[in-house]
């Protein structure tokens, strides 16, 4: 699907630190793994337990990012989220004796910092009851009476990869994002833009399958109708 | 959207509520059989399904902010003061 946004990042990328933006540390994404493909789990854990800084650096540039994205989703701003995804570094060095590798470890460290977020959120009394509204993916009216369309969409899903490297799409997109339900927000960043799977979706929030796919579906349905409006207007 | 109770041909309104079905791969083999039916003679669902893929691809582009060397500094500090706990 997205070019290169599921591609592993290795681990010599992840090895030493360098200032910011001046090499591969600065694009770490969540859809890596903080160690060589075809390596488990096992080892990193391992050199956790046993102390090792240099594993905590790998886990901490692997996802750090990612975890304050995610926590932003049911947090009131960045600085709570900063603060959760930190409380929950603490957590992960407390609990890691305890991890039992029913999941992968960064499902595990996700959903530690779902967790935390939501009932940070709670306590901030921000969280928003969970969406059972009925949504339609395209509003009705474009849509006869038999169910056809009335007004069909414009052809635009050629050219709109190549036009989002510019700045102002970007911006409506991630707009689009924030001003999702915290639900469908939480599933399409953990998937879209993380890149986990729909199972690691799952464990992380602790949702059933056919929840995540109903949110899912309602996320990124709503992100198609805003780059609609956006590029309507250009 | 249950399509089992569905005994015609889908119509758009029912194809733009299937997509995620679809691209998750959950659509029984025959319901994936009438969805692929439907968009093969419908340009505006053919379009649709390119612009949800379209959206997945521009989202999948979007990166998080940049971990602030000082906050990983931070986090570091607080690795070796818990070491040292």
């Amino acid at each position: 699907m997205g070019e290169g946004y599921r591609s592993e990042g290795g681990l010599r990328s992840l090895r030493r630190w360098r200032p910011r933006g001046t090499g591969p540390a600065a694009r770490h994404r969540a859809g890596r793994a903080p160690y060589a493909a075809g390596v488990s789990d096992d080892d990193l854990v391992r050199r956790l337990r046993s102390g090792d800084e240099s594993a905590f650096a790998e886990v901490v540039d692997a996802y750090h990012s990612s975890m304050v994205r995610l926590a932003q989703t049911f947090v009131s701003s960045r600085a709570v989220a900063e603060e959760v995804t930190q409380d929950t570094w603490l957590a992960v060095l407390k609990g890691i004796g305890r991890f039992e590798g029913r999941s992968s470890l960064k499902t595990w460290i996700f959903r530690i910092l779902s967790n935390r977020a939501r009932s940070t959120g709670v306590r901030e009394q921000r969280t928003t009851p969970v969406d059972v509204s009925d949504e339609a993916a395209v509003n009705r009216r474009r849509f006869d009476a038999g169910g056809a369309w009335s007004d069909p969409p414009a052809h635009w899903s050629d050219e709109v990869v190549d036009r989002f490297s510019s700045g102002p799409l970007v911006a409506q997109v991630r707009a689009a994002i924030s001003d999702l339900p915290e639900s469908q927000r939480a599933v399409v960043t953990l998937r879209d833009l993380d890149g986990l799977s729909s199972k690691e979706v799952c464990d992380v929030l602790q949702i059933s399958e056919v929840n995540q796919r109903v949110l899912l579906h309602r996320g990124r349905s709503r992100i198609r109708a805003r780059l609609e409006d956006e590029l309507a207007k250009r | 959207m249950k399509l089992t109770t569905l005994r015609r041909d889908i119509v758009c309104q029912q194809a733009v509520e299937l997509v995620t079905d679809y691209l998750e791969g959950t659509l029984s083999r025959r319901d994936t059989r009438r969805f692929e039916a439907h968009l093969e003679a419908c340009d505006g669902c053919e379009e649709y399904l390119r612009q949800v893929r379209a959206t997945i691809r521009v989202l999948g582009r979007i990166q998080p902010e940049d971990l602030a060397p000082e906050t990983r500094q931070g986090l570091m500090e607080l690795y070796r003061q818990f070491r040292e706990d």
